[in-house]
């Protein structure tokens, strides 16, 4: 008998550690032949942790499933049980979604690669290998992928810059410095699928001419730093990675770092001078990281999700990737859908569902069963949308019209309990806790935001155009997007919650 | 209690020789001395200094930049509450309201054996509050939960 118990950090957070040992020990006592699959995450959270059991109709999920809980399902013989919720892939929450980058995020043993190619994991990356440079970038930029961070920007683009920069030394530099709130889709990409991001990586490799990698992941994540830290040696040990990737020839090697708990360095330029052993403070651009990067060289940096999601697109070509999404927003994107929430996990689907359609319908509304008041989208640097803004389309563009942003892909919710001019206060509160300090609008100016908003508070109505144009300071004149979108937070929230900030002063005024 | 000095500068000296061919070799450096000691003791930086060929003031600056790097020892055990957005809309703010009080400590402070931080974000956002106790991972914790966690370390 094949059991699937996760070993996803968040569902060890749920208690799956002690649901492995449990089965492990129900087994024994049974006498039963059980083998146990850490697998990732299926990213329904709500479920978590969720026990699957391999039945010749597929698999079958049980969840949530607690250790006492194993015994019983032992009984039942895995059949009738009230925790069983039937076939894994029929459970609506996943069978609505296109699993594009995370495929195999869930149902495979994460270090096994034989598992891994057994689920089409090396297609993409051999049939890079009988490619060009040029084919290789054009593939990319075909694909219409764009960077999955949060900037969008083109990853294809950003490639060819780097495949045309003649340097003795190149560089991939992985972004997995996750630090945005509401945002979990590269520490699950890392603990399902890691050989999916090494394969990425080699891609990246072998198409701009850079033979060393890096993936820089945030100190937070334990979990997803042990996993990647095992694949790379399991993948250089089978000839991945090395001189001679996959007998081609041809050279990439990697190595995993550890961030040290600065949220600035999610900033690419910051990153790259953690990398190098500096403080994390934020470069000015140009030059572009693409000519001078990591020690000064040619440097591809990219987000988890945007390297993990180059597989499946040289496995299955970018016309079909392109084919998903809208507008500018080509492909799927992995929505990470998090705070007061019914139904909280990753759902991965082509760009274009509306706010409220992943709110209502997907989300299922708030646990605490209280009225939504408010979404914030992108993370701590992400706007505030409420209610009438839930026929936004998620995309690009679509957000970028409506004052807010993507981000990577985080969703928090809140119900009508939430105060949003203390939202606003820890807007400015996490970038003076978290600013780099290079450049005034952000250093100061983040604190000066939190006076003003407790300005505000007292009942001080002359304090928000002060802090309009505090906003506007900050916005246009911060050298990154700390200082410069903490203003979306701040805004949206006096913008879209009046009543919040208003009701302050007349607190104050009786 | 900090450690011997002799015994800081010989263990941060093979910690150099060990690391100092890395690519940026400075944080991996600091991150092993961290995990050596505890801490990073005053006494490691001018070995590494001088092993990196950098200021002494070089590496103070580089360790005072990141969350992570103690100056002193943390407690015999370390609670990081997250605060982000996504941990608030599920009641963080209460619970560490909460954490501080049993305590009797504010955050980055260490009672009853006990140093409290905060943490923005574990990425365990849809199962919050979260927080990582002696490095492990908890999800939708609550006062009950926390206290019980609290009294098992006999604080």
């Amino acid at each position: 008998m094949k059991i699937y118990v996760p070993r996803d950090a968040a569902a060890k957070a749920l208690g799956a550690e002690a649901v492995a040992a449990a089965v492990l020990a129900e087994a024994r006592a049974r006498g039963l032949d059980v083998t146990l699959v850490r697998n990732g995450s299926r990213g329904m959270v709500f479920l978590e942790p969720l026990l699957e059991v391999e039945t010749p109709e597929g698999r079958k999920a049980f969840g949530p499933v607690g250790a006492a809980d194993v015994p019983g399902l032992f009984a039942a013989n895995f059949g009738d049980h009230p925790l069983a919720l039937g076939l894994t892939e029929a459970i609506p929450f996943l069978a609505g979604q296109t699993r594009l980058t995370f495929a195999r995020v869930g149902v495979i043993d994460p270090l096994s690669l034989a598992d891994y190619e057994a689920h089409g994991g090396l297609t993409g990356l051999r049939r890079a290998l009988g490619m060009t440079s040029e084919q290789i970038v054009a593939e990319v930029k075909d694909s219409g992928l764009r960077g999955r961070g949060g900037a969008g920007f083109p990853t294809g683009i950003k490639w060819d810059t780097v495949a045309k920069a003649k340097a003795a030394q190149k560089y991939i530099v992985c972004n997995a410095d996750e630090g945005d709130s509401a945002t979990f889709a590269d520490r699950m990409l890392m603990e399902g699928d890691p050989f999916t991001l090494i394969e990425g990586m080699a891609i990246a490799g072998i198409g701009t001419g850079a033979t060393r990698g890096y993936v820089y992941i945030r100190s937070e994540y334990p979990d997803a730093i042990a996993v990647m830290e095992e694949a790379v040696k399991i993948a250089r040990a089978a000839g991945l990675l090395g001189d001679n990737v996959l007998g081609s020839g041809r050279a990439f090697d990697m190595w995993i770092r550890t961030g040290a708990g600065a949220y600035v360095c999610g900033e690419e330029t910051s990153l790259l001078n953690s990398l190098e052993g500096k403080r994390g403070v934020v470069r000015a651009k140009p030059p572009l990281p693409a000519l001078e990067g990591f020690l000064g060289r040619p440097t591809v940096v990219n987000n988890v999700i945007s390297l993990a999601t180059v597989p499946v697109i040289f496995e299955r070509g970018a016309a079909f990737y392109k084919d998903f999404g809208l507008g500018r927003s080509r492909g799927t994107i992995p929505l990470q859908i998090a705070g007061n929430v019914k139904f909280g996990g990753l759902y991965e689907t082509a760009f274009g569902l509306s706010l409220g359609q992943i709110v209502d319908d997907i989300a299922g509304g708030t646990r605490s069963g209280r009225p939504v008041k408010g979404v914030e989208v992108g993370g701590p640097l992400g706007a505030y949308f409420p209610r009438a803004l839930f026929d936004t389309p998620f995309g690009y563009e679509e957000f970028a019209g409506k004052e807010g942003l993507i981000g990577h892909a985080g969703l928090t919710v809140f119900d009508d309990s939430a105060d949003m001019l203390k939202m606003a206060r820890f807007a400015m509160e996490f970038c003076a806790i978290e600013s780099c300090g290079k450049c005034t609008p952000c250093r100061i100016g983040a604190v000066r935001g939190m006076e003003t908003v407790d300005r505000i508070a007292r009942g001080d109505a002359s304090a928000i155009p002060v802090l309009t144009d505090l906003c506007n300071t900050m916005k246009f004149g911060s050298l990154c997007a700390l200082g410069g979108f903490t203003p979306y937070p701040v805004m949206s929230a006096l913008t879209h919650f009046p009543d919040d900030f208003h009701a302050a002063h007349q607190e104050a005024a009786e | 209690m900090t450690a011997n000095a002799t015994a800081v500068a010989q263990r941060t000296d093979d910690i150099v020789a060990d690391l100092a061919t890395l690519e940026g070799p400075l944080l991996p450096i600091l991150h092993a001395v961290q995990a050596a000691f505890g801490y990073v003791p005053q006494e490691a930086l001018p070995r590494i200094a001088e092993g990196l060929n950098l200021s002494r003031a070089e590496v103070h600056g580089v360790m005072s930049f990141y969350h992570d790097f103690r100056t002193e020892p943390a407690g015999r055990h370390v609670v990081k509450l997250c605060r982000a957005e996504a941990c608030q809309a599920q009641g963080a703010d209460a619970l560490a309201a909460h954490a501080q009080a049993r305590l009797g400590t504010a955050f980055h402070g260490t009672a009853k054996g006990v140093t409290l931080e905060p943490v923005f974000c574990l990425g365990l956002c849809a199962c919050g509050p979260a927080a990582l106790v002696d490095g492990e991972v908890v999800g939708r914790l609550d006062a009950a939960k926390l206290d019980a966690i609290l009294s098992e370390f006999g604080a």
